[in-house]
């Protein structure tokens, strides 16, 4: 770890001023990532801005959606009785993301601002069509997510929230890598407000995408069946030691399928 | 039954320590006045340094010193070798090349260490390292084993041609071939022994401080015993062994890989000297990875000639046993002596031929990993038979039990060099079977069928030689506090044996475990020791505890004789007492032995009870025993899940059943990561380690394993007074031929007939995707 100064704002505004004027500050939400980036000297801030003192965590539910705060932990999301009724699939997710030491330090805030291409939550708010609140602006699943570890959010822009619309039915399933156990291939399926939206974390090289062919054929008939004869290609999709792109692609049908099963 | 009894599960002692927190680790060490050392390392797997330019790395703040081979070279500090010379086939000499501290104008992997920045703190050495300036000219790289030795393959030395390091052979090739001539079936099979990270959970450290005016070292190092690390670095620094105290704290896993000297000890001392302070380096995680020797990287063909009768004739494999970029310390010695003698296993070969190729890699240097080539024998072995009993359609089972040596045979000699003490190889297995419910599988494979998931059962019989230094040290000193101090030559990294040493100690002179202390790993304290390796300790350290145990009775009735005026020959030791014998005047040990110290202590003529001896270890031992394990293949993902695994072993009596459990548990976790999750993948092009951290190098987790259920069959060995075998590795040994045998087996009816270890979901997929794919 390099030296950089630490800062711990008490307001957002404070806290978007503080990361507005230094570009080479850094926020910090849970750490799961940033932390050990850090350890291993891969990034050299000037200044880590805390954002844990700034009130973002909490949930709550009105009006057929649930808010989450952008600093709530994985752990506070799969525990919440509001979020289990509400959206059985979120708090299912939250629950299997990294290990329990992760969960109780990890933020949906900070999995979303970091955007990488392998986490659990980019699958969920794409495919619920949830909204980001930031400091600023409000901004749509479909435009938020640009690629791995790229997002829509301006330099010292901060999530406060996310949305969710509440569904008629959603599902996850993941296939977590071996090693890391981040998911290979992630994919959540749901039907609600927004019709019917299948998307995919972990395989594709531009990180979370929309399965428009599966979204189509679940929108005729919400059923496995429908999703027998919908391929996916290998294209785009990443490879490494633990899986080709045609491995990534057969598992996008095989966890599509236990996902729809999941969401009954 | 006293709670220290032998044959009790023992709670261990050493527990509450270490499990609160009151270890004391090589990180724990830390010395007034003490720096900080951080290797830089190579970047390449191949390449020539054209230039090392240290100024700005010595001008960073905090930045004591920076050095490179060419101030080892200057100083006179030699390399480290292999202390395994080998000789080939054709009665050469197989190659030893020098193993320097830091590199000599070239980099051989990635990881080999270039330079040693020494600072004030470890940030400031950190940013030194950053500092160092390394001028590579790149040069092409070789990681495949089983490529090394192409024509055109990438050279790794320049006096080693085809990157042969030995060609050696054991066992009669006539007799052997001559068998093969008349078989009536030939099974051949070729195997990948997959190359593994041993991940102790406590990285590689030491922390290096010189006496300048006595001109001595002190080390403190996770070794696995100091007294090989002492004889190295006397060495290297072309001095007297005495030179150097090499002082081992508690240990935090080690698997073979903490037994060597290594680079890092050799700069360390170098570093203390230099700047007349004492230094402290501590390997990263990421450094553990690049710079650990590895285990395994085996490609094996053997082949297994059959009669009629389905009775096994002979055994021929060809390995090629990747040695890495330089020869560990016994690197040579894993695929051939330690490997071959197992060879044979269980079975009555008539002939056994083997022939070993150590090849050089671009690589980090594979040694001893937990069993330490009898794994990889008996890896090779197992697949064989099993492919065998599918050749010939005889059950896996029944072809094992034809083929065992009878308990009748022995000792039975091999083709190979053992000689089995003991075993009852049949009784073993049909135990094992009537555990596992063996022959009510089919009704357990139709249900998982029911869920679309494919089961499988294997089994593996393995069969292990331990072995390791031929003699042990013992010291009992009856302390001044009360306590009987008790110094040993192993050394533990976590297995257990403080608690099983007392047992014996407690057992042999009668006193409360309580009383008791095991002292370790200190090479001023301790002169010799064998160190803890090769599943070595218990017998051997066994028997150099029951050795001075007898020694200190003998003393005691001298001194009895002495306090009770009576005859020493009428002096009788039982239960801790020395009375005379038919009457009930007596004084117990510890009364004795403090009545001796306090009349010593008065400068009158006493009989000290303390005794040292070093036991001879005449034989090592064979320890055997039947694994059994039953998977669940998820046809639509390959993963694969063990449902069920059992051990029925033969480890000999057990001292500590519960240790023993423990064990083999460990072991066979670790079997299983090798079978299932565990690769150490290069680059081919690049040479770089794909699988550098634990984001990538996927070890076996908690929930990836059912309770293994551990069965003991006690068949005494007849070569040590304790009548124990060593348990240590034989988990280790057992699981991987299990664990792929049981997923081979799920596969059979999908068409599988091969599968290399490590069977990670793609690979299981893809298999099962090619099979349907031939049958079309």
């Amino acid at each position: 770890m390099y030296a950089f100064a630490y800062q711990k704002p008490a307001t957002v505004a404070e806290a978007v001023k503080l990361l507005s004027a230094d570009p080479e500050a850094k926020a910090l939400a849970g750490g799961m990532t940033y932390i050990p980036v850090l350890k291993q000297r891969l990034a050299r801030p000037s200044a880590v801005v805390d954002l844990s003192g700034l009130g973002l965590a909490g949930i709550g539910v009105s009006g057929g959606v649930v808010t989450i705060g952008a600093m709530t932990t994985h752990a506070a999301v799969a525990a919440s009785a509001e979020v289990r009724r509400a959206i059985p699939a979120l708090a299912a997710l939250a629950g299997g993301i990294g290990d329990n030491e992760v969960r109780h330090r990890g933020t949906i805030g900070g999995s979303l601002a970091n955007d990488d291409p392998t986490a659990d939550y980019p699958a969920a708010v794409l495919a619920l069509g949830a909204t980001l609140r930031t400091d600023r602006r409000t901004i749509a699943a479909d435009g938020y997510f640009q690629g791995m570890f790229t997002t829509a959010l301006e330099p010292g822009e901060i999530i406060t929230a996310v949305a969710f619309p509440v569904p008629e039915k959603a599902g996850y399933a993941k296939f977590p890598n071996p090693a890391s156990r981040y998911a290979m291939v992630g994919v959540f399926v749901a039907r609600g407000p927004q019709g019917v939206r299948v998307a995919v974390t972990g395989a594709g090289q531009g990180g979370v995408f929309r399965h428009t062919a599966m979204e189509k054929a679940l929108e005729k008939s919400w059923s496995a069946d429908a999703l027998a004869g919908v391929a996916t290609p290998a294209e785009g999709l990443n490879a490494d030691l633990h899986g080709s792109a045609e491995y990534r692609a057969h598992l996008v049908g095989v966890m599509a399928r236990r996902a729809l099963a999941a969401a009954g | 039954m006293t709670k220290f009894g032998l044959a009790q599960p023992v709670r261990r002692v050493e527990d509450p320590r270490l499990l609160k927190g009151a270890g004391r680790y090589t990180d724990d060490i830390v010395l007034p006045g003490m720096l900080h050392g951080v290797v830089v390392r190579s970047p390449h797997a191949a390449a020539r340094i054209t230039a090392i330019d240290t100024a700005a790395a010595v001008a960073v703040a905090g930045v004591v010193a920076v050095f490179t081979g060419a101030d080892l070279a200057a100083a006179g500090v030699d390399p480290l070798y292999s202390a395994v010379p080998m000789t080939n086939r054709d009665g050469s000499a197989g190659a030893n090349p020098p193993h320097p501290a830091l590199a000599q104008g070239f980099v051989r992997h990635v990881g080999d260490p270039v330079a040693f920045v020494v600072a004030e703190t470890l940030a400031a050495a950190r940013d030194g390292a950053e500092a160092v300036a390394v001028s590579y000219q790149q040069m092409p790289a070789i990681t495949d084993p089983a490529r090394a030795m192409d024509e055109g393959a990438a050279q790794v030395w320049a006096d080693a041609p085809h990157n042969l390091a030995f060609d050696w052979e054991v066992g009669d090739r006539a007799a052997t071939e001559a068998l093969f001539a008349r078989a009536h079936h030939v099974t051949r099979l070729t195997v990948i022994n997959n190359r593994v990270v041993a991940s102790s959970i406590e990285t590689r450290g030491a922390v290096a401080a010189y006496d300048a005016a006595a001109g001595r070292w002190t080390l403190w190092a996770n070794t696995q015993g100091g007294w090989l690390v002492k004889e190295s670095l006397a060495a290297a620094f072309r001095t007297e062994q005495a030179s150097f105290r090499i002082v081992t704290p508690d240990v935090g896993g080690a698997f073979g890989m903490k037994i060597f000297p290594y680079p890092e000890h050799v700069c360390l001392a170098f570093a203390a000297r230099a700047v007349g302070r004492p230094v402290k380096w501590l390997a990263e995680r990421a450094e553990s990875f690049l710079s650990d020797t590895h285990g395994r990287d085996n490609v094996t063909l053997g082949e297994l000639a059959v009669d009629g009768d389905g009775r096994f004739l002979a055994l021929r494999t060809r390995n090629i046993a990747n040695m890495g970029a330089y020869l560990s310390t016994y690197a040579p010695f894993i695929p051939t002596f330690a490997g071959t003698i197992v060879l044979a296993s269980v079975y009555g070969f008539r002939s056994v031929y083997a022939n070993v190729l150590g090849v050089f890699t671009h690589t980090v240097p594979v040694d001893a990993y937990r069993g330490a080539g009898r794994p990889e024998s008996n890896y090779l072995v197992e697949r064989l038979v099993d492919q065998a009993a599918r050749d010939l359609g005889i059950d896996r089972v029944e072809l094992r039990r034809r083929n065992m040596v009878a308990p009748s045979a022995m000792p039975w000699q091999t083709p190979v060099g053992g000689r089995y003490d003991s075993g009852e190889f049949v009784r073993v297995l049909d135990a094992a079977a009537a555990k596992m419910d063996w022959s009510a599988f089919r009704a357990r494979r139709a249900l998982s069928a029911r869920h679309g998931l494919r089961r499988g059962i294997g089994l593996a019989y393995y069969l292990e030689a331990t072995g390791g230094s031929n003699s042990e040290r013992a010291e009992i000193v009856f302390a001044e506090d009360g306590f009987v101090d008790v110094y040993v030559g192993t050394q533990s990294s976590g297995q257990g044996h403080e608690t099983a040493y007392v047992q014996l100690t407690a057992d042999r002179l009668g006193i409360p475990g309580e009383q008791i202390r095991i002292h370790q790993g200190d090479t001023d304290r301790i002169p010799v020791g064998g160190g803890t390796g090769g599943a070595r300790s218990l017998y051997s350290e066994g028997q150099a505890i029951l050795l001075t145990a007898r020694s200190v009775i003998d003393k005691g009735r001298q001194a009895a004789s002495e306090a009770l005026e009576a005859a020493a020959a009428d002096i009788v030791f039982e239960a801790g007492r020395f009375t005379i014998a038919g009457t009930d005047r007596g004084i117990d040990i510890l009364s004795l032995a403090a009545t001796q110290r306090a009349r010593r202590a008065r400068g009158e003529e006493a009989t000290l009870l303390d005794a040292a001896e070093v036991a001879a270890i005449d034989a090592h031992t064979y320890p055997n025993g039947c694994h059994m394990a039953e998977v669940e293949v998820d046809p639509e993902t390959g993963v694969v899940q063990l449902l069920r695994y059992i051990v029925v072993d033969d480890v000999g009596r057990a001292i500590n059943p519960l240790i023993v459990r423990g064990q083999v548990q460990g072991g066979v976790a670790q079997g299983f990561g090798q079978a299932v999750r565990e690769q150490a993948v290069y680059d081919p092009d690049s040479g770089q380690l794909l699988s550098g951290s634990f984001m990538d190098y996927a070890l076996p987790r908690a929930d990836d394993l059912p309770d293994i259920e551990v069965e003991l069959l006690e068949i005494p060995c007849t070569t040590n007074p304790l009548g124990v075998k060593g348990a240590g590795e034989a988990g280790a040994v057992g699981s991987p031929p299990a664990v792929m045998n049981a997923i081979l087996d799920a596969l059979a009816e999908a068409g599988v007939a091969d599968l290399d270890m490590p069977a990670t979901p793609e690979k299981v997929w893809k298999a099962i995707a090619a099979a349907e794919a031939t049958s079309l």
